[in-house]
C-alpha cells in the first residue's frame, strides 16, 4: 500500500496497469486498492504544481506564524478551522514549536494585501496571542520538485563505449 | 605523415564501439529522452563518499600497494564469502583494479598466447573482442538466443570447442540482455567445462543486480570450478560508483599473480580514495545494494510491460539494468529503428547490433534512470510505433 501511494506520489497520471506492472498485482487488485484508499481519505486527490513566481503578476507568498491559546476541548482545531476557512490559506500545520502553534501558507497580490490579512483578520481571532509574518521570496523546491532552471536533472553522465 | 604504416595493425583494425554514434545525434537535437546509458543513475551514497573525503581531508593521497589496500582486499574476501558464498585469499587471490575493464584486460592477456581461441557469448559488452584480438587471441563467438532467453547453452559450448579453445568468457548477468545464468544453467556449463582444459573469465560486474526470486550464482561457487575460475567485479553498478574507476578480480593464486605483473607494470595501482570509498561501501553498505536493486526492480517492470503493451517481444530480462526488446515487427532493422526512432520521437536507445552481429533485430534499452523519464520514453515510443502503423 505504502509502495503504490508513493508511486502515484512520484506520478499520478501512472495507469492503473502501469501501477499494476511496478506492483506486481493485477489490475483489479490495484483499483480497489486505490479505491479503498481515497474511501478512507488517505488519497485526498491530485493537484498540479506551478511556478507561479514564473508569471508577471505572480502576486506574493507568506509563510505566517500563529501563537494560539488552545481551547480546553478542541485544542487547536478551532482556530486552525477558522484560519484554514479563508480561501488566500493554501495550507495550515499545527506545529511542534517553542515559538509558535500554527503555520498557514497565505497568498496575496500585494504585501499590503497580506500583512492587512494578517493584522485584520487572523490577529484578531479569540486565541491567537501573536503572529509572526515571513515572505516567500523564492520557491526552490515544492512537493519533491525542483523549481530551478538551470536544472540538476540534466543528464551528467557521458557515454563513453 | 603517413601514420598508418607506423601504427600497431590490429588497433587501426579495430572497429569504434557502435554505441557512439547514436549518442552523438542525441547530443545534437534538443529535449531528447535517452534510455542509452549504462551506468546508475544514482550517486554513490553519502557515507560512501565521505569516507572517500575523509581520506583526501587526512592527505593520504599516495599510492597504494600493487594490488590494493589489505583492508580492502579483506572485505572483498568477506564480501564475496559472505554474498557468494566463495573464499578467497586476500593475499594471493584477490587484485584490485582500474574498474571491471581492467581486469577484464588482464586476465585476457595473462591467459591468451597467440593464435589461442577465446569463446565470448553474444550480445554481450563491447570489450571481450577486442581485448582477445589485441592480445593476440582469435575470438570465436558464440551466439545465445532469444528462444533460450539469451543463456549459453552448453550444447552451444561445446560445439564451439576446439583444441585450441584457451578461455570462456561468461559475460552474466548480461549486458545487453538482462540475461542471467541460474545455479542449473551454470551446472550445464561447468560439466562441459570439467572435460576440457580451459578457463573461464566470469564477468560478474552486475552480479548484485538479479530480481525474482533467485539471486546471482557466481559460476566460481559451482563445484569444481573454482580453480578454473577468474571472476571479475567491482563497486561501479552495485554500489554506484562508476567514476571511481574500482573493480577487482578473483582466482587461483597461479592466474593472479600473472595479471598482478601486468597491473604492477601498466597501472601500478588503483586510485587511493576510491579504495577508501569501497572499503566503507562493503563494510556499511548491504541496505544501499538493497534499494536500488527494488528500485530498479520497479522501473524493469514498468519498462517490459511497456514494450510487450505495444506488441515489442520482449523476454523477461533477470539482471543488470537493460531490457532487450525485439523490434523486428516493425520490419526495420535495428539501425534504422533506433535511427528513426531518435529522429522521429526523440528517444535515443543502443542498436541491439552494437553488441554483435546477432544483436540484429533487437535494442538494448537501459531502465538506469527515474520512473518518469522511463514513462515519458515509453510514450514516444509506442507514438512511434503507432505512426509506423499507419
Amino acid at each position: 500500500m505504502k509502495k503504490l501511494l508513493e508511486l502515484l506520489n512520484e506520478n499520478p497520471d501512472f495507469t492503473v496497469s502501469q501501477l499494476a506492472a511496478m506492483l506486481g498485482e493485477s489490475e483489479q487488485a490495484v483499483a480497489a486498492e486505490i479505491d479503498e484508499l481515497k474511501e478512507k481519505g488517505i488519497i485526498k486527490g491530485k493537484k498540479i504544481l506551478i511556478d507561479w513566481d514564473k508569471l508577471p503578476d505572480a502576486g506574493v507568498r507568506a509563510i505566517i506564524e500563529l501563537k494560539v491559546t488552545p481551547k480546553p476541548e478542541t485544542g487547536f482545531d478551532d482556530i486552525a478551522k477558522i484560519v484554514m476557512s479563508y480561501d488566500n490559506v493554501e495550507d495550515v500545520y499545527l506545529a511542534a514549536s517553542s515559538r509558535y502553534d500554527l503555520i498557514a501558507m497565505v497568498k496575496g497580490n500585494t504585501i499590503q494585501e497580506i500583512a492587512e490579512f494578517v493584522s485584520r483578520r487572523l490577529s484578531t481571532l479569540d486565541g491567537v496571542l501573536g503572529t509572526a509574518t515571513n515572505f516567500v521570496l523564492t520557491t526552490y523546491k515544492l512537493g519533491g520538485v525542483s523549481f530551478l532552471d538551470e536544472n540538476d536533472e540534466d543528464e551528467q553522465r557521458s557515454m563513453i563505449i | 605523415m603517413d601514420y598508418s604504416l607506423l601504427l600497431n595493425q590490429k588497433i587501426q583494425n579495430l572497429k569504434p564501439s557502435g554505441i557512439r554514434r547514436f549518442f552523438d545525434i542525441a547530443n545534437e537535437m534538443d529535449h531528447v529522452i535517452s534510455l542509452s546509458i549504462g551506468e546508475p543513475d544514482f550517486t554513490t551514497p553519502w557515507h560512501v563518499r565521505q569516507e572517500g573525503i575523509e581520506s583526501l581531508r587526512r592527505g593520504k593521497t599516495w599510492y597504494s600497494p600493487n594490488r590494493g589496500f589489505a583492508e580492502l582486499r579483506s572485505q572483498i574476501s568477506n564480501y564475496f564469502a559472505r554474498r557468494f558464498d566463495t573464499e578467497y585469499d586476500p593475499d594471493t587471490e584477490i587484485l584490485v583494479t582500474v574498474g571491471g575493464s581492467e581486469a577484464i584486460d588482464l586476465c585476457i592477456r595473462a591467459i591468451v598466447d597467440q593464435g589461442d581461441e577465446v569463446l565470448i557469448p553474444q550480445p554481450s559488452f563491447v570489450c571481450y573482442e577486442p581485448m582477445t584480438v589485441m592480445a593476440g587471441g582469435t575470438p570465436v563467438i558464440i551466439r545465445t538466443r532469444s528462444e533460450n532467453e539469451f543463456r549459453l547453452t552448453a550444447q552451444e559450448l561445446e560445439a564451439a570447442i576446439t583444441p585450441r579453445t584457451k578461455l570462456l568468457i561468461l559475460p552474466f548477468p548480461n549486458n545487453p540482455t538482462g540475461a542471467v545464468m541460474r545455479r542449473e544453467h551454470l551446472e550445464e556449463i561447468a560439466k562441459v567445462i570439467e572435460k576440457h582444459n580451459i578457463l573461464v573469465l566470469s564477468d560478474e560486474i552486475y552480479g548484485e543486480l538479479t530480481y525474482g526470486k533467485e539471486r546471482h550464482v557466481s559460476f566460481a561457487s559451482i563445484k569444481g570450478m573454482r580453480d578454473r575460475t577468474i571472476v571479475v567485479n567491482g563497486f561501479s553498478k552495485s554500489y554506484a560508483m562508476t567514476g571511481w574507476r574500482l573493480g577487482y578480480a578473483l582466482g587461483p593464486e597461479p592466474v593472479i599473480s600473472q595479471m598482478t605483473k601486468l597491473h604492477q607494470y601498466a597501472i601500478m595501482s588503483a586510485p587511493t580514495t576510491a579504495q577508501y570509498a569501497a572499503i566503507e561501501a562493503l563494510k556499511h553498505g548491504d541496505s544501499d545494494i538493497e534499494r536500488m536493486r527494488e528500485e530498479y526492480d520497479t522501473r524493469r517492470r514498468l519498462i517490459v510491460d511497456g514494450f510487450c503493451r505495444m506488441g515489442l517481444q520482449c523476454f523477461e530480462p533477470e539482471g543488470a539494468f537493460y531490457v532487450f526488446p525485439s523490434i523486428k515487427i516493425s520490419g526495420l532493422s535495428s539501425e534504422e529503428f533506433c535511427e528513426q526512432l531518435i529522429y522521429s520521437q526523440h528517444v535515443a536507445i543502443v542498436p541491439g547490433t552494437a553488441f554483435g552481429d546477432c544483436g540484429e533485430g533487437f535494442a538494448r534499452v537501459s531502465y538506469s534512470y527515474s520512473l518518469n523519464h522511463i514513462k515519458e520514453a515509453l510514450e514516444r515510443i509506442e507514438r512511434f510505433l503507432n505512426e509506423k502503423n499507419k
